[in-house]
């Protein structure tokens, strides 16, 4: 079904948007949040369960305590309040992939509340995002849809299921009506998914890799005419899972909802399905109430009192948080703020930090990785980590450098060969024969031959006219195949003439 | 005090998935009433100053090591089920959705 989308710029330029995001992320402990199965990604259908993640009759869950300790690290570093006291409760709903026939999750006690986070867009500014909530919860089983063309449900004869995901400890962080962000409302969202992927890595409680599921978003849009309005019916596209789907999936439900109501139709409160292939949202089932799930206090679970210390314990354990560690290096580097914008928006900081701790300066590190390497990897389509070059690579090159071993055209000689599998910059060197040429002998060789080869430039010189000395010198560089040092081959040229 | 319709303790059991015959359906609006009604006599009685219970025991942060044990093996964890297909859950075709 395709729709008419009213134009963005259009649609933002009438209506207000406002967006509300929930993330959840998969927890990187050993085991499941209330059992003992390991936590395998991809491993045989159904081997990584135990009864209670099938949830068979009899068996009792047991709260997996690193899961907790998690979660707090996450509420605490989204500058929430932990709750004293919270307790988990059963959402109850049929569907396949949820064993139990409820999901066992936290409702009306989440353990954390009332937090907020700054997220930074791509040209500096910074928006503040308040927290409602994070709350401890479950993940499903994987369905798989047998039948049919697609592989969708639609037309499907039969559905397989997997329950090795089920029981994963979820965090799901749940942001207030995100307002005020107008125009750049799909940006904000795209920062902020991005910005908790990043502490979640930090905090190392998940990897966090979208592509494997780990992080996943389901964004709430709605649109009113003015800031002023109330709050219009919202949708809540689920499953969004790469920061360009985020930011993609809010552009096209403002123009889709901006269409519904221009043509004096109500917007539906529903889910709705997010397209990767092509882009758009289509509607899913209308959404429940929440009392549908009917949802009570888990009665084979004890609630969970966090003790002061223990939370103090570990607020004072948390490690440094990648906006606070991006201000410390920028301090450190004397990097401008838009060197540093255009660093973090190139996914460069970590590398440049390894290159620096493997003896570069931070401003040769900057030099190489935003500009030769950011070249290199644009005309491969890969970023900049997924290179054929590490970070201790350009350090030992850099050292080169400064060491007057090889110089800066040398030295792109050296990269070329160590992206070429050549090996590490010093076997590059050696096995190309680029050590810049120190020894006067060559050098002399060379200036005498360029001098005689051109005798009105070598006349011009010894008369006074310094201007195409650099003539001479580039025969000279051209002759050792850019092996020579410059500032040293013009030393000697003015000695040779006029000395 | 609220009293319970047919409707109510209808779309109740439907979200359960209890299938009830209209018979049913009449004694248990009786027999939930009564239930409805007694929660209502004790909330008549605590004061703001009780807190509500949900667990009887007075036990907190029952907590289990992140260690793995050795989880069931594919052909016990599909022992139970109806059909499976390539070790998985084999269910009915999945209605209601999209």
């Amino acid at each position: 079904m395709s729709v008419e989308l009213v134009d963005y710029d259009e649609a933002v330029s009438r209506f207000d948007p406002v967006i509300g995001i929930e993330v959840h992320v998969e927890l990187g402990t050993r085991t499941k949040m209330f059992d003992a199965a390991p936590q395998t990604f991809g491993a045989e259908p159904n081997t990584a369960v135990t009864p209670v993640s099938l949830g068979l009759p009899g068996a009792l869950p047991v709260v997996n305590g690193t899961a907790v300790e998690y979660a707090i690290r996450i509420g605490l570093a989204l500058n929430c309040r932990i709750a004293e006291t919270c307790r988990f409760a059963r959402k109850n709903y049929f569907y396949p992939d949820v064993p139990k026939n409820f999901q066992t999750s936290q409702y009306d006690e989440p353990i954390a509340f009332d937090g907020w986070i700054d997220v930074e867009l791509e040209d500096g500014t910074v928006f503040r995002v308040d927290i409602e909530r994070a709350h401890m919860e479950e993940d499903a089983g994987k369905n798989t849809h047998v039948g049919g063309s697609t592989g969708r449900i639609q037309g499907a004869d039969h559905s397989l299921v997997d329950y090795n995901r089920a029981g994963i400890p979820l965090v799901e962080i749940v942001t207030r009506p995100i307002t005020g962000a107008g125009e750049r409302a799909p940006e904000v969202a795209r920062a902020y998914v991005q910005t908790l992927r990043d502490i979640f890595r930090a905090l190392e409680v998940s990897e966090a890799r979208m592509e494997r599921g780990n992080v996943r978003a389901d964004v709430n849009v709605s649109l009113r005419p003015t800031p002023e309005s109330p709050l219009g019916t919202r949708t809540e596209t689920k499953n969004v899972n790469s920061f360009r789907s985020v930011e993609r999936a809010v552009r096209y439900e403002i123009g889709r909802q901006a269409a519904v109501l221009d043509e004096g139709r109500a917007v539906t409160q529903e889910t709705r399905h997010w397209h990767e292939d092509t882009g758009i949202t289509t509607a899913g089932r209308i959404k429940s109430d929440a009392e549908d799930y009917r949802y009570f206090p888990e009665p084979d679970l004890v609630p969970v009192a966090p003790s002061r210390e223990w939370v103090e314990a570990i607020r004072a354990a948390l490690p440094e948080l990648p906006a606070e560690r991006r201000r410390r290096l920028q301090g450190e580097w004397g990097y401008s703020d838009p060197e540093m914008r255009d660093v973090i928006n190139a996914g460069a900081v970590e590398l440049i930090e390894s290159t620096v701790a493997a003896g570069s300066s931070p401003a040769a590190a900057r030099k190489w990785w935003m500009g030769e390497l950011a070249r290199t990897a644009k005309t491969q389509d890969v970023e900049l980590a997924e290179l054929a070059i590490t970070p201790v690579q350009i350090g030992q090159l850099q050292q080169l450098v400064d060491a007057g071993r090889i110089n800066d055209k040398l030295a792109r000689q050296v990269l070329e060969g160590v992206l070429a599998g050549e090996g590490d910059p010093e076997q590059v060197v050696v096995a190309r024969g680029l050590e810049v040429v120190s020894d006067d002998g060559p050098l002399l060789e060379a200036i005498d031959a360029a001098l005689a080869a051109q005798p009105d430039i070598a006349e011009k010189i010894r008369s006074g006219n310094l201007g195409p000395v650099g003539a001479i010198i580039g025969s000279v560089m051209k002759a050792t195949r850019g092996q020579a040092d410059a500032g040293r081959v013009r030393e000697l040229v003015l000695e040779r003439v006029q000395g | 005090m609220s009293s319970l319709s047919r409707d109510e303790v209808a779309r109740v059991a439907g979200l359960a998935r209890i299938d009830l015959s209209p018979e049913e359906v009449d004694r248990l609006v009786g027999e939930l009433q009564v239930i409805v009604d007694s929660v209502a006599r004790v909330s008549e009685v605590a004061t703001p100053d009780v807190p509500a219970t949900s667990h009887p025991l007075p036990m907190t942060n029952v907590f289990r090591d992140d260690v793995p044990e050795q989880p069931l093996s594919q052909a016990d964890a599909l022992a139970g089920a109806p059909a499976t297909e390539d070790g998985k859950f084999l269910v009915p075709q999945i209605l209601g959705e999209e």
